[in-house]
């Protein structure tokens, strides 16, 4: 399941609904994202995070797509917040149940690794009176692309243009 | 031709608006035909489409290059890379 909300989510519940009437799951495995405290030397006053809705529910969608054909996985859940988020706030919740752990271990940590590098959020942080958009990281895209067939967002759009412009 | 045009994060504060509807002419058949045409147009989405190595395309939502044709009604986004998530 996919949701996208401002509000926080309460880690426990989700989980609890998570599996509740289940009896086939021998293995759940989460990741949640927090906001860091510190950019470079400045204490981060909030982090805000903007995306793009329709297409964010189509990818996050497709994410979860992939994940299941790659593993026996018996569900997946993805919570990512946006807005404007305070340090220690909760950003992104991803859950993957199994019958075995294995899978679930791999399939939470591919969610997570391409939702980084495929899902349209964009932070925005904000310290020491000003604002700076982060920006991507190519270590982010180094670990999405091990896990084979990387995501394409199209690339640089200028090496495409004619005359590369 | 109507073809909707949204800017995100950076380039949208660099183009100063969300979203815009323009019509180019005709002569406007794909991605890089309507950049070259915003850019001429002048601006700020101008300003924002100006270097491209940190831009990435999405037509009707799904991710493109710029050789990807575009037809009326279309719904053209321009933004940076993606960084959601969190743990980095």
């Amino acid at each position: 399941m996919i949701r996208v909300q401002s509000e926080d989510f309460d880690i426990g519940a989700e989980i609890a609904q998570f599996t509740q009437g289940r009896t086939d799951v021998g293995g759940l495995c989460l990741f949640v994202g927090l906001v860091r405290d510190v950019v470079g030397d400045a204490p981060l006053e909030a982090l805000v995070l903007e995306h793009y809705p329709q297409m964010t529910e189509r990818e996050l969608r497709r994410i979860e797509e992939e994940a299941h054909r790659r593993w026996p996985l018996l569900d997946t859940l993805i919570i990512h917040r946006h807005g404007r988020l305070k340090p220690g706030d909760r950003i992104v919740l991803v859950a993957v149940c199994s019958a075995h752990r294995q899978a679930a271990f791999d399939g939470c940590r591919f969610l997570i690794d391409w939702l980084k590098t495929r899902a349209p959020f964009w932070k925005r942080e904000e310290a020491g009176g000003q604002h700076r958009w982060v920006a991507a990281c190519d270590a982010d895209l180094g670990i999405a692309a091990a896990w084979g067939d990387a995501p394409d967002d199209g690339g640089e759009a200028r090496a495409r243009l004619p005359g590369g412009r | 031709m109507s073809i909707s045009i949204l800017y995100f994060a950076w380039l949208r504060e660099r183009a100063g608006r969300g979203e815009e509807v323009v019509s180019p002419p005709p002569t406007v058949t794909d991605v890089a035909g309507l950049i070259e045409w915003l850019r001429g147009r002048g601006g700020g989405p101008a300003a924002a489409l100006s270097d491209l190595r940190a831009v990435r395309i999405a037509v009707n939502q799904e991710y493109a290059t710029v050789d990807h044709p575009v037809t009326a009604g279309d719904e053209v986004a321009f933004f940076p890379p993606v960084t959601g998530g969190g743990g980095r």
